[in-house]
Order: structure tokens, then C-alpha cells, then sequence
């Protein structure tokens, strides 16, 4: 692999605001060849995008501008091309792929019409030529029906079409160089392992270079040939992938792995971060950028500025315990650096004692009405027969795919929503008959915390008012000054200083606004909280914060979690008991440590598979599911997941499988387990 | 879409009901007396209740009501009772005139706002834009009834190069027309730069540019039609002060258009030409939003194919 496609060499790009300019990215050198995938990995707001965009000259502002640096393609020296010039070059020889296929689509043309644009553009073609050249890159994609697909419009395909979409765009000029960016975040993991596996392909059959942008360590472990990882603007680590997972060097990728939830680091405080990403301030620094947060850090990174330093073959490391000259401080070098958490002694499972929560068939379904009377001419099955419990302090995964409905289950279980049928047993009290106060009092003992911690809070309200006005509401605590002393005690709870209540959200970090909404719902003493997607929306090591949060609170108050997530590596870190959803049921319901391990049910195989794994010594075949989602409002007969089961039978279609509980406990409906 | 016009047919229906009534009903209420202006301030009494009982108007409201939809439903709009010719005349003669005044306005509005708009847009914060928008609020500060003189004053007067008022040839449109069409064409402006701007923020125009197409065809493909959808909204809810100015225009250029026929009429007490204009223009309402409706689901599929199905 030595036909180099791209060398970068000291990218530096800044804004240029009131009080200066801010150097986002900054010195960022890197190669990549033919053929080969370079992973850019970091955290949200580290540079990575804007280091693509500047590869691609389309910065996102006018502020912003490229200072310094040298980005060469096959020989072009594309910072010194004039514009005309690069657009020949964009969308041909070089490519990008954004992260949401959702809103990178022109809703007004089809997608037929926008890939053709990208093949005329470069490509020349026309009329019959053309029709066939969009129809054939469709297929290179894997559209079906390419011939009729090509005639719709971007809102009638989803994500994953959407993001395939954009890839056979990508091909229209057969790009040397690939630049993806964040491809399958907004995906679910069956699509993402869909998407994943066509770049992979497309990447051996045409032998494009692919720079992949992501912060999604399984993601880099499954495709990168190569890794560089980025911080506050600057690549702190280069190595073979290979290398990179089995050592990582710079202590803040050591901490990345520390900080990530595994089933192995059960009932133990993951590693997290201190701090936050320094400022990129115009004055500059001084030191490691890492230095206030590093917990190696001596006294001589504050005063001088680390250089990438050569680390073995292929590997470096901007970072003085790999300096020569300074190495002897830390002792021997990188093996000095002691891995982060010793592994406590594991905690004993608790057992369940009693249920808190019992739902019973639990269904929900949405009218779809139509015309002027508003007929009603269908159903949406949102949710269609659930059954779930959790026990007093006990954490229950609900898991599956998006538009399953999860967040319906959820709503229906708070009485948001109420439920078509189907009974909501909460300590021995059912509250699909509670109406009025009397559910308005009980509201206290069920709270929820949302995925967005922004939206979920009023931004002109204090925090502390947002934390105290559950109390208010539900008359908690109605004596202000006892008020005041408990809304102190709960900031503290959760990691945050007593002055934090008398600011605003929006002048706190993504995950800071999580702990204020984790107050708001510890505020009333619940004893059940619904956490939606509490930490989808945050950064790995700010997750780990979180998740260390969630666990301590649960071990001092006897707090019950329904945790809503599609991220499985939480579930196993976090919950006791999982149930897996697919178009509004239930499929498999059992022990984490039995589900996620040996997973029976086919759905729960594919899901299990589909998720990319850090170890390659555990990885195993991905097993492909075709085509998306069904629509709940029209599901499949039977079984729901027979269209898309590799294993299934004839009778799978004719009907819903019978609920089987197998030896361990748990509960499958497949065919492939009678019920006994 | 054959069960949107049905829908559109049905409010334009109310539209007329309601309209006539309110109207009716306001007319009656106001002072003045038709009779009396018709006869003179010197006639006699005799005479005047002679006259009111020839036209009708010695019956109570309520009949008058009732034989007043009568007529409607026969499409029989009544006579005028100043001219004492069929109202239906009166107004085919009056359309085209407003018809074309409206038009030419619209279009002398879109050659100016748009081009404007969009370079306000793609040149944003450049002299270029900032002397784009202070055309543009200049023009949305002067009203109509005081830009009118001004051009009659300087091309009519001073110049010569046009006729002060009237409707005779093509070059009696032009005045009117700038008159209607820069007040127009100043807010719309506005809006293409503002809906304009939004979308050259979005992602799928990043897309675009990341294709390798030119500055032009990004802004004009793309970005321009998508701009457009938010545009045509306002258009359609601004239909209010653009029907006012028209009809301040027309007064200002003596333009025999409806405008100038409905304020003749309220000046005259001739009230079922009043009834008449106010239910043209309140139906041109309906017609104009309905047209809105149209376009903008014919340049969103998202609307129009949600429409079929
Ligand atoms: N318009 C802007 N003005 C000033 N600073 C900006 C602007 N846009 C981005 N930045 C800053 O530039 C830095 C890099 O942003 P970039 O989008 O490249 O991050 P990223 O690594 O791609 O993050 P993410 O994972 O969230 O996509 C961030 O610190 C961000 O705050
Ligand atoms: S240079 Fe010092 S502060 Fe920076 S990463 Fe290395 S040890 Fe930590
Ligand atoms: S019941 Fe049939 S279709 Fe459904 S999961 Fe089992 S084998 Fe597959
Ligand atoms: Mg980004």
C-alpha cells in the first residue's frame, strides 16, 4: 500500500472572532493511501469536522479560514488551487458523506435528479447514458427497484436509504479519496452494520481511500486500517489500529478506553475525564493542552508544549513521557502509565425483592385519520401487548431499534399517554384508572429524565428553580429554607457546585445539564426513574460520568431505572434485567448476562451482531438483516420480524409466536422455541 | 387535490355569505342616505320617499336581506343605483383594469426582488446587501398614496415623459404599476434574503457545493426553490396590503379599476355596488390564497405527493 492519495501537512484553521483568532485545528498532519481507511477519532467539538471541511476548502462560516498548512491530492496542492479548480475537484476526485442523510438531501428534487447532477457535473453523460450511469450506482449501492427509486424524493426513503443515497452521489466521479463523516451516527445499529459493511465493499472493488470521522471507538475497530485521534484541535495519536486497541499510549486515548461501559466493568465506577475541553483561546497555550486533565501530567507539560513524538513503527505520540529526553520522569515510559480503575471486588447481585412496577399487555395505538370528518381508517400499533416488571432498585433495559416504541412504552407507563389497554400495576396501585390528583400526587414517586437535556429544561428559568419546582408542584417540601437546603443537597448529589443554581442551562456543558436534570427528578424522591437515551446525545467520557452517577444514586436512595437506550454496551455495563423490542413488542426478555451473551431469539442475534466490538478477539459475523424497519401502522402478519428473519419458516407468517420461558428464566417468542 | 378545491369551494362559499351580510348589515348602519344624495339636499320629501319605495329601500332590512341573496343565487348581482346599469357590466369593464394594474405591479415586483433578494443574500454583510435593504426599507416606508404623486411629479410633470392619470395606452401602466410594485417588491425582497440565507445554512446545500457545482447553480437549483416555500406563505398573508395598495394606487392614477368603482360607490351611497366590489375582492382573497396553496404544494413534494396518496 504506498500509492499515497492524500498528504496533509500542518492544517491550521481558525476563526476569526472579536477577541481573536481561534485555532480549532491546529498543526494537523496525516497521510493516507490507497485503498486504506484513517480513522479521525475524538470527542464532540474537538475539530474533526472542520479538519474534512478544510480538507474540502468548504468551511462552514465566513469566519472561519485556513491559516497555514498543506493539503496534498495525487499531487494537487489543494490550498494553493484556485476555487474554480477545486471544484472540479470536489464531488470527483475527492468526496464527502455527511452525518445526517436526513437533512443533506434536497427535499425538493429526487434522488434520481440530485445523484444524476453529480454524475453530469463530472461525468459528462447524458440522456440514456445518464439514466442507466444513476440507475447503476444506485445498485452499486444496494437500492432496490433502483428504476423506480430514483424517481422519489428524499422524505420517502429512510435514514439508512437516505445515507446510501449520499454514498452513490459520493461515487458519481469515482473519488480517490473518500471523506466520511460521522456516516452512520444518526443510524441504528442493524443499518449502521448495513452501511458499514457497503463502504467496506466499496472500498475493496474501487480501492478508494476512506478518511472516516467518528467517535465511535467500535466503529474504528471494525474499519480503520489506521487511527489518529484528535484533541482540542490537535492530533494527540497516530497508529495501526492493530497497535492503537492493543496499547493505546496518550493517556487521553487510554482514558477513552477506560471510560467506555463494558459487562466486564460491572458494579465498578467507570474512569472519566476530569474537567473539561480546555478553551481554544486566542492567547494560545503555553503546555499540553491536556495538562489540566491528565492525571500524569508533571510539572514541566504546564511550561512547554509537547511535539508528536516518534513511538514505534508507524505510532506517534504527542505526549513527554514518549519524549526521550524527558521519558526518565515517568519512570519507563509508557509503561509507567497505570492502567486507570483497579478492578474492585465485583458486588454481589442483589436479588429482586418484590416488583415496583408490573405492566401487564400494555397497548397502545395511535387513530390514523384521514379526510374531512376525520375517519379513522387505521391503526398505528405503537405498542402492542408489552409486558414488563422491575423490582425495588433494579435497573431494566428496555433496547431495540428507533420508531420501535420505546419512548411510547415509556409515556404510557407515566400516564402521559394513555394507554389503549392493558394494566400499569406501580407499587400495588394501578394507574390506568387514576385520574386527576390522585395521579397528580403519585406523579411524585415516577419521574423521567429525557435524551435532549437542553429542550427538557425551560432556558429563562434558574436552575435552581427547574430543580425546585417539581417540589413546588407536588408539595414535596413546602418549607422554602428546607426547600433551599435540599435543592444544595442535590446539586451536591450530583456533582455540581450549590452556586450552579443560580445560572442558566444554557451556560452548562451537555453533560452538566444532564446532572440538572437528574436533580430535578431525584428532587421529588422518586422511585422509579425512566431514563430515555439519558446519555446518546454526550460525549464518551461524559457518559461515563453520567452512568457513574446513575449507579451511586441507585446504590444510596434504592432507586429503580427503566432505561431506555439502543446502546448495548450501557445495557451491560448498567442494567439488571433487558427486554428487547421490535415494532411494538416485546421478542426476548431476560438476565443481561444471559440475553447479551447468548442472545436465542433471531432478532435479538442480529441486533447483538450488528454492533461493532473493540476486541477483535470476540468479534463475531455480522448477521445482515435486509431492507428496514416495517411500519407499525401496516406490520407484518404473524410473527413481525418474519420479512427480515433469516430463520424463518413458513408458519412464521401465520402467527404471533407464543411466549416460551427457557430454562435460565427468560422469556422468547419465536417459533424456534415451543412453549413447553 | 379534488377534495382540496372542493374544501377551497366550500370556505369561498362562507366567504360570500359572511361577507354579504357583514357588509350589508355595516352599510345600513353608517350614515348617509343614497336617496338623498341622488336627489339632492334641496328635494322634496315626497319625491325622496317615492324614489326609496322604487328602489326597495322602504323595506325592512331583513327583506332587503333575504331578496338581496335571492338575486346571488342567480348570479344576479343587481344595478347600481347611481347609473342604474347592471352591476355585472359595471364590473367586467373594471376588472381588466384592476387585473392588469395587479399584474404589472407583480411583476415589476419579482424583476426587482428578486434579483435583489438573492444578491442581498449570497453578498450578506457587503455594501452590496446593506444598500439592497435600505432600498428596501425605503421603499416600505413610503406609502403608496405619497409615492404616487412623487413619480407623477418628476416623470409626468417634470419630465413629461408620462401621462398623469388615466388608463388609455402602455404608457399610462407604467406609473401605476412602479407605484404598486416597488412597495411590493421592498418586502418581498426582504423575504427572499432572510428565507434565502436560512437555507444556504442548511446541510443539503453544504451537499451541493460538496458535488463541486458552481456558486450559481447551488444558490439558483437548489438553494432558491427550497427558499421559495416560506416565501410564498407570506406572500399569501400579506394579500391584505397588497389589495389596499392597489386600490390607493388606482384612486391616486384615477385607474378605472374596482378600487376606484368602490370608493365612487361609498362616496355615493350606492350600495349594491359597494355589496359587489367588497365581495370581489373578498372572493379575489380566497382565489388568490388558493392559487398560494397550489404552487407551494406543487413546489413541495413532500406536500403534494401527501396530497394523492
Ligand atoms: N461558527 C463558529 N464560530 C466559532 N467557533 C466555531 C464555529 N463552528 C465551530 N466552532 C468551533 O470549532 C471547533 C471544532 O468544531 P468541529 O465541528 O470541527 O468539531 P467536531 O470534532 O466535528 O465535533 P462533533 O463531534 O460535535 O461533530 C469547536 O470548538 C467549535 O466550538
Ligand atoms: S504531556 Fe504531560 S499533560 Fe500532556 S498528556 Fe503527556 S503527561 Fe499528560
Ligand atoms: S418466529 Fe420465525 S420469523 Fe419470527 S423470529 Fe422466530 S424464526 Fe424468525
Ligand atoms: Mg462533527
Amino acid at each position: 500500500m504506498n500509492d499515497l492519495v492524500l498528504k496533509v501537512e500542518g492544517l491550521t484553521t481558525c476563526f476569526d472572532t472579536a477577541s481573536g483568532s481561534l485555532y480549532a485545528v491546529d498543526g494537523v498532519g496525516f497521510e493516507i493511501c490507497r485503498g486504506e481507511t484513517l480513522a479521525l477519532l475524538g470527542e464532540s467539538g474537538c475539530g474533526k469536522s472542520l479538519t474534512a471541511f478544510s480538507l474540502m476548502r468548504l468551511l462552514p462560516t465566513r469566519q472561519a479560514r485556513i491559516a497555514a498548512g498543506r493539503v496534498v491530492l495525487g499531487g494537487d496542492d489543494l490550498l494553493a488551487l484556485p476555487e474554480l479548480r477545486m471544484r472540479d475537484i470536489r464531488g470527483n476526485r475527492m468526496a464527502m458523506i455527511f452525518q445526517e442523510p436526513m437533512t443533506s438531501l434536497n427535499p425538493v428534487m429526487t434522488v434520481g435528479e440530485q445523484i444524476a447532477e453529480a454524475v453530469v457535473r463530472h461525468g459528462k453523460l447524458r440522456g440514456r447514458a445518464l439514466a442507466s450511469r444513476v440507475i447503476e450506482l444506485l445498485d452499486a449501492v444496494g437500492i432496490p427497484d433502483a428504476a423506480q427509486r430514483s424517481n422519489e424524493y428524499p422524505h420517502m426513503l429512510s435514514g439508512g436509504m437516505k445515507q446510501r443515497i449520499m454514498i452513490a452521489m459520493a461515487l458519481a466521479g469515482e473519488p480517490d479519496l473518500l471523506i466520511a463523516d460521522e456516516p452512520t451516527t444518526a443510524l441504528d445499529v442493524t443499518i449502521q452494520a448495513q452501511v458499514l459493511e457497503l463502504m467496506r465493499d466499496l472500498q475493496r472493488s474501487k480501492g478508494m481511500a476512506i478518511l472516516l470521522i467518528t467517535h465511535d471507538l467500535g466503529v474504528v475497530a471494525e474499519m480503520a486500517d489506521r487511527v489518529a485521534v484528535m484533541y482540542a484541535g490537535q492530533i494527540v495519536e497516530q497508529a495501526e489500529s492493530r497497535d492503537f486497541f492493543a496499547s493505546p499510549c496518550h493517556p487521553y486515548s487510554r482514558k477513552l478506553f477506560d471510560s467506555l461501559p463494558t459487562i466486564a466493568k460491572r458494579h465498578q465506577p467507570l474512569a472519566i475525564i476530569k474537567g473539561n475541553v480546555p478553551p481554544l483561546t486566542a492567547a494560545g497555550y503555553s503546555g499540553c493542552r491536556f495538562a489540566t486533565r491528565c492525571d500524569m501530567a508533571k510539572a514541566l507539560c504546564e511550561g512547554e508544549i509537547p511535539q508528536l513524538q516518534d513511538a514505534g513503527p508507524g505510532r506517534a505520540v504527542r505526549c513527554f513521557a514518549y519524549d526521550d529526553r524527558y521519558r526518565g520522569q515517568w519512570g519507563d515510559g509508557a509503561s509507567a502509565i497505570i492502567p486507570a480503575a483497579a478492578a474492585r471486588p465485583q458486588q454481589q447481585e442483589s436479588g429482586a425483592d418484590g416488583g415496583l412496577l408490573a405492566v401487564r399487555d400494555l397497548k397502545v395505538y395511535f387513530k390514523i385519520q384521514k379526510g374531512l370528518f376525520k375517519r379513522t381508517v387505521g391503526h398505528i400499533k405503537a405498542v402492542d401487548g408489552v409486558s414488563i416488571s422491575i423490582g425495588r432498585g433494579r435497573t431494566l433495559a428496555l433496547v431495540g431499534e428507533s420508531g420501535c416504541g420505546k419512548t411510547t412504552v415509556a409515556k404510557a407507563i407515566l400516564q402521559l399517554q394513555r394507554p389503549t389497554s392493558g394494566s400499569v400495576l406501580f407499587n400495588d396501585v394501578e394507574l390506568t384508572t387514576l385520574g386527576g390528583e390522585a395521579l397528580r400526587r403519585s406523579r411524585a414517586d415516577f419521574q423521567i429524565i429525557f435524551q435532549d437535556p437542553y429542550s427538557s429544561m425551560n432556558p429563562r428559568m434558574l436552575v435552581g428553580d427547574i430543580i425546585q419546582e417539581g417540589m413546588i408542584a407536588l408539595g414535596v417540601e413546602p418549607d422554602p429554607k428546607r426547600r433551599a437546603l435540599k435543592v444544595d443537597e442535590l446539586l451536591q448529589q450530583v456533582g455540581l457546585p450549590p452556586e450552579a443554581k443560580g445560572r442558566y442551562p444554557h451556560e452548562f456543558s451537555g453533560g452538566q445539564r444532564q446532572r440538572v436534570c437528574i436533580a430535578r427528578a431525584l428532587a421529588v424522591n422518586p422511585k422509579l426513574i425512566i431514563c430515555d437515551e439519558p446519555t446518546s446525545a454526550l460525549d464518551i467520557s461524559v457518559q461515563a460520568q453520567i452512568l457513574n452517577l446513575l449507579q451511586q444514586l441507585q446504590r444510596t436512595t434504592g432507586v429503580s431505572y427503566l432505561f431506555i437506550t439502543h446502546n448495548l454496551s450501557v445495557v451491560a455495563y448498567l442494567a439488571d434485567e433487558v427486554a428487547v423490542m421490535y415494532l411494538g413488542r416485546i421478542v426476548e426478555q431476560g438476565r443481561v448476562s444471559d440475553v447479551l451473551t447468548a442472545p436465542r431469539h433471531p432478532y435479538t442475534q442480529a441486533l447483538i451482531s450488528a454492533i461493532p466490538v473493540i476486541d477483535a478477539g470476540t468479534r463475531r459475523e455480522t448477521i445482515r438483516l435486509e431492507g428496514d424497519l416495517p411500519s407499525p401502522a401496516n406490520p407484518p402478519t404473524g410473527c413481525h420480524f418474519h420479512v427480515r428473519c433469516p430463520q424463518a419458516r413458513p408458519e412464521c407468517s401465520l402467527q404471533y409466536p407464543e411466549a416460551a420461558i427457557l430454562e435460565d428464566g427468560r422469556m422468547v417468542r419465536c417459533v424456534l422455541y415451543p412453549r413447553r | 387535490m379534488l377534495h382540496f378545491l372542493a374544501s377551497r369551494l366550500l370556505s369561498a362559499l362562507l366567504v360570500i355569505f359572511g361577507v354579504s351580510t357583514v357588509v350589508f348589515l355595516l352599510i345600513h348602519i353608517v350614515p348617509g342616505d343614497p336617496v338623498e344624495v341622488m336627489l339632492g339636499e334641496a328635494s322634496q320629501a315626497a319625491d325622496r320617499e317615492a324614489l326609496r319605495h322604487a328602489l326597495g329601500l322602504d323595506l325592512p332590512l331583513w327583506t332587503q336581506l333575504m331578496n338581496y341573496y335571492g338575486h346571488l343565487l342567480q348570479f344576479d348581482l343587481g344595478t347600481s343605483l347611481q347609473s342604474k346599469r347592471p352591476i355585472g357590466d359595471m364590473m367586467l369593464e373594471a376588472l381588466p383594469a384592476t387585473a392588469q394594474l395587479a399584474l404589472a405591479g407583480m411583476v415589476v415586483a419579482m424583476l426587482v426582488a428578486f434579483p435583489l433578494g438573492i444578491l442581498a443574500a449570497v453578498r450578506k454583510d457587503t455594501p452590496l446587501d446593506s444598500g439592497a435593504m435600505a432600498f428596501s426599507m425605503l421603499g416600505i416606508s413610503i406609502p403608496h398614496f405619497w409615492m404616487g404623486p412623487l413619480l407623477i411629479l418628476f416623470f409626468s410633470l417634470w419630465l413629461g415623459w408620462l401621462p398623469v392619470s388615466g388608463r388609455d395606452d402602455w404608457a399610462s401602466l407604467v406609473l401605476p404599476a412602479l407605484t404598486l410594485g416597488t412597495g411590493l417588491a421592498a418586502i418581498l425582497s426582504r423575504m427572499v434574503r432572510a428565507s434565502l440565507l436560512e437555507v444556504l445554512g442548511e446541510d443539503f446545500v453544504r451537499t451541493a457545493r460538496a458535488k463541486g457545482l458552481s456558486e450559481s447553480r447551488v444558490v439558483l437549483r437548489h438553494a432558491l426553490r427550497n427558499a421559495l416555500l416560506p416565501v410564498i406563505t407570506v406572500l399569501g398573508l400579506q394579500l391584505g396590503t397588497l389589495l389596499g395598495g392597489a386600490v390607493i394606487t388606482e384612486i391616486v392614477f384615477s385607474w378605472p379599476g374596482v378600487g376606484q368603482m368602490t370608493i365612487d360607490a361609498i362616496n355615493r351611497r350606492d350600495y349594491p355596488v359597494v355589496q359587489a366590489c367588497v365581495l370581489l375582492i373578498s372572493l379575489s382573497y380566497v382565489g388568490i390564497n388558493t392559487l398560494t396553496d397550489l404552487v407551494y404544494a406543487w413546489l413541495d413534494p413532500r406536500i403534494r405527493l401527501a396530497e394523492d396518496s
